[in-house]
Formats: structure tokens, sequence, C-alpha cells
């Protein structure tokens, strides 16, 4: 189902939207980044409807539901800290919502959720003897036992510990493609919005400051505010082969193995290591570039660098900066180890 | 060194609380004989009297019960103007001196009130009835029970209400299916500190109703006529069986929740 924000503005003191206008295509994955208390969370219970609004409107599918009650508005919502109900067990968590809505297929999509989320042999558990993945898995099931036409998820990742990160991660996206509901995700990390969304938006202070494509908005930051937030520099979309990664006619040595073919590297620009000749190191990355931009930020320099079609950001210290004398247009070696590769 | 001797402080002072507490309360359940305890639970005035308090304080409780909890629930929940001032109003019973409260209703519900004679007229007896008891208990036990439930709901996490919310359950869905559930030991532990505040109530029952005699007034009464050793016995009697009450509402209570979980789980199956 497609969404569709208009003006929409809330005030409850502490925090705010103002004139937010936004859509969600149907099926897509959005990821909604901002700092803390740029209003992200705000946004989603306004969405399914948990705060008063001072203005706008929401529809679904073109029909205006911001009237309506949140029960009513078939918008499922996944917390950071899972909310299960703790006087329930795991199956009648995830059942929760069965007996509220008429559902053609309730029961079969409960086992299926069940197997596809490996709860199996938790069913009788009580929610707080589960480990944080496992209480997500259960969050999961049970907002998406009642088929609803859009899943809302507020920080689903970031309280559990990085080897369940990575595995609900996956469990996120096979349930984005098996569901066919659109997912809306408020994320802190950037390779969790690359690797699972296809749109962004980033929030800053009650307003959305950009939308596109989740490439655009890493590669082409249209406001400082979301270039800031965003922070990574040097990213590259790529395909791999074993440790190597290509893209624009270069070959990248990467630290590891990527999982997939295609996937985004991305180096931070103080890894990258200056020099006017070639160097003779242990160093398995070398390109030669040309400079296309130079920014002083007082304490430091930040050199743009033109290689092949690619542009690498480099930052180097004042006192290197005049040992250098770099002008635009001069050719430089680009040096960084494999380990500095960042695979997303 | 001062440490150590706070500590010694400190427990001196514990110690003489607890026997501040405990030895008036022990001297008087061991001063009555086996045999005066027997006489005194075949005397049908003391038996009457002791269920009269026990089903007016139940009844107290269960209307606390009734009608306080949407009001607990909105205490908890909801931030609105002039909220203290109800929090305060919900709190007076509480700081007006008993007989006051009886003064207070027997204001309201006597003869000299026009509301009191259009009961009268209607065949409703508040004064010296078990109604008027009630209305005196209901009164005086309502912050008690008030204040545990609102906290139980307080304690409950909004996040799990939206959650429910989302999943389609209308707000009294969510109320019967969550929130009260999670919050019921807490109301469980109100309507027996509402019930324990009603029973013990004399001050206020004795200005709406002396006859039929709660066991307060009873104990007040025989104090009165024949002397100590007759009322301590009654005291005791009414102590056990409060005591049983408190306990066996406790076992139900806790032993429902699991009862209830248990057969959901199976029938759901």
């Amino acid at each position: 189902m497609s969404i569709r924000v208009e003006n929409l503005t809330v005030d409850l003191g502490l925090f705010h939207l103002q004139n937010i206008n936004l859509t969600l295509e149907v099926g897509d994955f959005f990821a909604l980044m901002g700092p803390t208390g740029a209003g992200k969370s705000v946004l989603l219970e306004a969405l399914v409807g948990l705060v008063p609004l001072v203005s706008g409107e929401i529809f679904i599918n073109d029909r205006k539901i911001t009237k309506l009650a949140p029960e009513k508005r078939g918008i499922s919502i996944v917390y950071q800290d899972y909310a299960l109900f703790p006087h329930l067990s795991v199956l009648e968590n995830i059942r929760y919502g069965l007996r509220f809505n008429s559902l053609k297929r309730g029961e079969s999509a409960v086992d299926e959720l069940i197997s596809l989320l490996g709860l199996g042999t938790l069913l009788e558990r009580d929610p707080v003897t589960l480990s944080g993945g496992e209480q997500q898995r259960v969050a999961l099931a049970r907002a998406l036992a009642v088929s609803p036409d859009i899943l809302l998820l507020d920080e689903p990742l970031s309280a559990l510990d990085p080897n369940f990160r990575q595995e609900l991660r996956s469990h996120l996206k096979n349930l984005h493609q098996a569901s066919g509901a659109t997912f809306l995700m408020v994320t802190h990390d950037f390779s969790e919005a690359l690797s699972l969304a296809r749109n962004a938006g980033v929030m800053n202070q009650g307003s959305i400051e950009q939308v596109g494509a989740i490439e655009e908005i890493f590669c082409r930051p249209t406001s400082t505010v979301v270039a800031d937030f965003v922070g990574m520099k040097n990213l590259f979309k790529v395909e791999f082969s074993g440790t190597t990664a290509r893209a624009a006619g270069l070959e990248f040595k990467v630290g590891r193995e990527a999982s997939s073919g295609q996937g985004y590297i991305a180096i931070r620009p103080e890894d990258l290591i200056l020099s006017k000749e070639p160097l003779v190191s242990s160093l398995q990355n070398s390109f030669s570039g040309r400079v296309a931009a130079i920014r002083s930020h007082g304490f430091f320099y930040e050199l743009d660098f033109v290689v092949n079609s690619l542009i690498f950001t480099a930052v180097i210290t004042n006192h290197a900066f005049f040992d250098f004398e770099p002008a635009v247009d001069d050719d430089f070696y680009l040096s960084f180890k494999a380990t500095a590769v960042h695979l997303l | 060194m001062r440490k150590e001797s706070f500590l010694w402080l400190a427990l001196g002072s514990s110690f003489i609380v607890l026997l501040f507490i405990m030895v008036p309360l022990l001297r008087m359940i061991t001063a009555p004989t086996l045999s005066s305890l027997w006489e005194t639970i075949c005397d049908p005035d003391v038996y009457r009297s002791i269920w009269l308090s026990l089903y007016t304080g139940i009844s107290a409780a269960f209307i606390c019960f009734v009608f306080g909890t949407p009001l607990a629930y909105l205490l908890a929940r909801s931030q609105f103007r002039g909220k203290k001032i109800v929090e305060a109003i919900v709190d007076l019973p509480i700081v007006i001196p008993h007989p006051v409260v009886g003064i207070a209703l027997l204001g309201l519900v006597g003869k000299n009130f026009w509301l009191g004679r259009v009961m009268q007229e209607l065949g409703i007896r508040i004064v010296g009835s078990p109604t008027g008891i009630i209305m005196v208990m209901t009164f005086v036990g309502l912050p008690f029970y008030l204040q545990a439930a609102k906290e139980g709901f307080a304690s409950v996490s909004p996040r799990l209400e939206h959650v429910s919310r989302s999943l389609g359950a209308s707000m009294f869905a969510t109320f019967i299916g969550v929130t009260f559930p999670l919050a019921w030991r807490s109301i469980l532990s109100g309507i027996i500190m509402c019930c324990a505040r009603a029973i013990s109530e004399f001050g206020a029952v004795v200005i709406i109703a002396y006859h039929p005699m709660i066991a307060p007034v009873l104990m007040f009464e025989r104090f009165q006529s024949y002397g100590l050793r007759y009322s301590q016995p009654v005291a005791v009697w009414l102590i056990v069986v409060c005591l049983l009450l408190f306990v066996s509402l406790r076992l139900v209570g806790s032993g429902a929740r699991k009862v209830s979980r248990g057969s959901r789980a199976g029938s759901r199956l």
C-alpha cells in the first residue's frame, strides 16, 4: 500500500513536526534517518494515530485516514524495546491481533511467520526469558500476523547485539519480500539503511531535509545537515568477486569476502595516504588521482580527487598540506589498506 | 567508626519502632483465654457484628473497584488542566478527621436536607442501616484504592497499549486484554487496602449508624459498659477474620491470573 503525508504538523512541546510531506510507494522499504530528537519516532506515532495532529492529512492508497482510530488503519508498529506483552506467552503474543481482524488466512500466516522466523521452539516460553534477538523476532511476527498494509519499525535493530543484528537484518529483508507490505524503518545506522532500504529520508529538527533513493542521499546530500549526518565520504557502489571489488574500472582489495555480488564500500577520508610518487609499501590499494577541489577547515584540509569517474575525499593536516603544496589539477597517489575498506 | 555508630543507631531505632507496633498487638492477642474467646464467638451480637463489618467492608471495596478503576486509569494516563486539583480532591478523605466525614455525610442524607428527605420518601434508609455504613466506608476507602490502582496503571508501558491498538484492538479491548491484567497485582493490593481501611473505620460510621453495630462499634460499647476484658476477645476475632480474608484474597487473586493464563494458552493451541 502506498502512504502519503501532507503538511503534517504536530506539537508535543518537547518534540514537534513541521509541515511534513512524504510519499511512500507500494511495497517500498523506506529508511527514515536523522539525529536524536529530530522527530522520527513522533512521525511514526502520528502515522499510527497515537499523537494529536495540529494540521495535515494522511492518506493510504489515496484514502484519507487522518481521523481514523489507530486500530482501523492497518498500520503495525515494532519498537526498539520490542514491547512484547509480558503476561502472554510467545504464541499468545504472535496471535494477539488475530481476533480483532477478520483475516482470510490468519492461521496459515501465523504458521508461515513462525517457521520463517524460526520461532517454533519458543512458542510456549515467557517473553521475558528470551534474548533480545528472539524478542524482536516475536515482535516482528506479531506485527505481521495481522497482514498490515504498512509496517513501521522504530530502530528495530539498535538494541541488539551485533551478531543478532546481522541475522535480524536478513530476516527483515525476507519478511519485506514475503509480506509485500510497505516498510518504514527509523534507523541510525547507515549500513543498515543501505543494505535494506530502497528509498530514504533525513529528518532534522522536526522537518524533512531530503528524500530520495538511498544512494542519492548518501552520495549527493543536498544540505550540510544531511551531509554531516550521513557523514560517510568515499562511498562507492561496487561489484564483488572474492576479496576484490570493482567500480569504474578500478579494482579495490578488500579485507574480507563480501556476502553478495553487489554492494557498497566506504573508506574514511583520514585513511587515505597521499604521496607524489607511487608508495613502495604493504598498502594493497593505490590509485593515481587528480586534485579537483581544496577546502580549508582550520586545523586540516579536505581534498577532492578524481580517479577515473570516482571522487575520493582525503583529509590532511596543515603540516602535510605545506609539505605537499597541492594545487588543483596536480596528480597524486592515493593509497590505503585493504582493511580500511568498509563493506556495507 | 562513625559509620558504625550510625549503623547501631539505625538498628536500635528500627528495633524500637517494631517493638512499638508489635508489643501492644501481641499483648492484646495473648490476653484473652481460649475459653473466653470461645464464649465470645458464640455470642450472637459478636458474630453478627463481625459479619456486618466484613460484608459492608467488602461491598465498599467492590464499589471503589467498579467506580474508581476508570478514574484511576485516567489519572495515570492523561494530562489535563486541573489534574492536580482532582488528585487533591481524591486525597481529601484521608486528611479529613473521621467524625467530620460522618457529620458531612449525615448533613447530606439526614432529615434536614432535601436529598435525605427524598430518599426517605423512596424508602431508602441511610442513617442507621448497612447502606449508610457502606456509604461511609466507600468514602474513607476510595483514596487507598485509587492510589494503588493509579500506580498499577502508571507502571504499564503506554507502548504496550500502542502496539495493541495498532494490532486492531479498540481502546476498551486494549484495557481488558493488556492494561488491566498487567495492573492486576496493584489493583488487588488496592482492593485489600481499601477493604482494610473500611473495616477499621469507627469515627465516621458511629455518627451515621450506631446500630446495626459493626465490630469496632461493638468493641467500643463493650469497653465502655464492661471494661477492657470484654472488648479484647472481640478485637482478636476481628483481627483473625480480617487476616484470613486478606490472605485468601491474595491467594485467589494470584491464582486466578495463573489459571486464566493457562486456560487461554490451552484453548488456543
